[in-house]
């Protein structure tokens, strides 16, 4: 990469330098586009032109297919139940929890903080098998239910953490004012700490979706029959299937990326606002 | 509270008790002390496990992190200010995009790009590799696609982090008539240190619980050329329910999880 340095205006070292990342940009977009390209191939199309030619016409042939044999519209569903459940107890989950320990003082808050933040880096391996059984003793294995709560736990860890430090900021007065008008602690919290900390809250809420409809290590070993699974979970174990063609694979794997370029585009500005939110985690 | 000590605390307790144990996950565990502890010392499976593991640290945190520095002070002192920041933030959006796929999907999209019969990459470029399926390159295509998957989040991060720096300390450079390498190392690494920290570390942690990626795209094979500690311990637990074994490994990875944070978190302290 050339470098002109410092000198105003475009000249041809900042063209060179624009484009270099614009290839680089190319590159890096490359495998959506070939991956859309195939899906929508037919099978002799492919044969013929090889994974690199633009489709000829719009054949849903391939997706229908991929549908149809998983059911995949029931792994959506799944998948929606699961994160949105999860997104929204572990939103309110995290606000009592905070305003417990930032507003209501109590005792050794600091070192339960810290062991909220430490269970958060524990890798999930280490709680794996003990929950799988667990699970199986109480009737939960194998049910979406065991999932959503232990991932409404888990995200509600990081997220009290977060919010304990927010609302720690959380000017004092307003609360006063509000004990002196006779607000209990239970309306202060709806009535004035909500309302206010409603854009941390709400970053949170989709952070906690996007998360846990990403997550695939635990819903795999808890999710065992096929109308329980997840999106990820459904397709990374029909990943190396010998049955799936070159055009089934490619459409399997575009209606992977389509909810998940979706989120990022209907969530795009709370994320980009809230993005160095996620960089803690 | 409740919840967090039944659905965490006690069952990262149990693990570590189970990892003292012979057990198949059904009868009575066997206690063994520190057996399994003493055969994972010995197994020649883990230790690869865990250079896989610095490997993937590498494609994961280190690559990306310095990729994305340059990118990111490219994008924003440079492109940002002779073709506009639309023209940024459009190439942002294009470097971010894979981040937003959940890491499994990201496999199954990489499983066929590299397929060896079919795959888009062997036809680009006219060859007949088998990317994931040849012992000596399965590592090296793994990293390859992570560090795919991870470049964006530091460039989101880092150039997020220079909206911060104050705008003077750049112009008064560039009326010193510093150049662009030297405006990058003096100006732009210094004043976004904390962000370079955090995105170390967050990705070093992912790195080291990596999983997702290695269950689709190769588990952990061919052989284990491409085997890490969390697949590692997958397999004992329920493939070949050795669980105490499995546990002991899963309890190794989150002692070494939970040093790096700390020492981590000393230097950064010690940094300020």
């Amino acid at each position: 990469m050339s470098r002109a340095a410092g000198r105003p205006g475009a000249g041809p070292g900042g063209w060179a330098v624009l484009a270099a990342l614009v290839v680089l940009a190319v590159v890096m977009l490359s495998p959506f586009v070939i991956v859309t390209f195939n899906a929508f191939k037919t099978p002799a199309e492919y044969a013929a032109g090889g994974p690199l030619t633009p489709p000829q016409g719009f054949h849903l042939d391939a997706i229908i297919d991929f549908w149809n044999r998983v059911a995949f519209g029931e792994k959506l569903w799944n998948s929606f139940v699961i994160s949105g459940t999860v997104a929204v107890a572990a939103v309110v989950l995290s606000v009592l929890n905070a305003y417990a320990l930032g507003i209501g003082r109590v005792r050794g808050r600091l070192w339960i903080l810290v062991l909220f933040l430490v269970a958060n880096t524990l890798p999930q391996e280490a709680l794996a098998y003990p929950l799988y059984y667990l699970s199986k003793e109480v009737g939960l294995y194998d049910s979406k239910l065991a999932v959503i709560l232990i991932f409404t736990v888990i995200q509600a860890a990081f997220g009290t953490y977060l919010l304990s430090a927010v609302l720690g900021q959380f000017p004092g007065e307003i609360l006063e004012a509000a004990s002196l008008d006779g607000a209990g602690r239970w309306r202060a919290l709806w009535t004035i700490v909500v309302p206010i900390s409603r854009p941390t809250l709400s970053v949170l809420l989709i952070f906690f979706f996007i998360w846990t409809w990403n997550e695939f290590f635990l819903p795999l070993i808890f999710l065992i029959s096929n109308d329980n699974q997840t999106v990820p979970v459904a397709l990374g174990v029909l990943q190396g299937e010998k049955m799936m063609d070159a055009t089934m694979s490619s459409a399997s794997a575009l209606l992977g990326i389509v909810p998940a370029v979706a989120f990022f585009l209907i969530f795009q500005r709370t994320l980009t606002r809230g993005i160095t939110v996620g960089a803690i985690k | 509270m409740v919840l967090f000590l039944a659905v965490v605390v006690v069952p990262f307790l149990m693990n570590v008790a189970t990892s003292f144990t012979r057990w198949s996950g059904v009868g009575t565990p066997t206690w063994i002390g520190f057996d399994n502890y003493v055969k994972l010392a010995g197994d020649e499976r883990f230790w690869t496990s865990f250079q896989h593991n610095v490997a993937l640290i590498v494609a994961m945190a280190i690559l990306p992190t310095m990729l994305g520095l340059v990118l990111a002070a490219t994008l924003f002192d440079y492109i940002g200010k002779k073709f506009g920041t639309r023209t940024a933030a459009g190439l942002r959006a294009a470097f971010y995009l894979p981040q937003v796929l959940p890491v499994a999907v990201a496999g199954v999209v990489w499983g066929w790009m590299l397929h060896p019969s079919y795959g888009a990459v062997n036809e680009i470029f006219g060859l007949k590799v088998n990317w994931l399926g040849d012992p000596d390159v399965a590592l090296a295509s793994v990293m390859a696609i992570m560090v795919w998957f991870q470049l964006g989040y530091p460039v989101v991060i880092f150039m997020a982090g220079l909206q911060r720096v104050d705008p003077a300390l750049y112009e008064a450079a560039e009326i010193d008539g510093a150049s662009w390498g030297r405006r990058f190392w003096h100006i732009t690494v210094p004043q976004i240190r904390p962000e370079v920290y955090v995105v170390l570390l967050t990705c070093t942690i992912a790195a080291l619980k990596v999983f997702g990626p290695i269950f689709v795209l190769t588990r952990g094979g061919p052989g284990s050329a491409t085997m890490v500690p969390s697949y590692f311990s997958y397999l004992n637990f329920f493939q070949k329910v050795n669980v105490g074994y499995g546990s002991a490994i899963a309890t190794v990875l989150a002692l070494i999880i939970v040093v790096v944070t700390f020492l981590f978190l000393r230097v950064q302290e010690r940094d300020r």
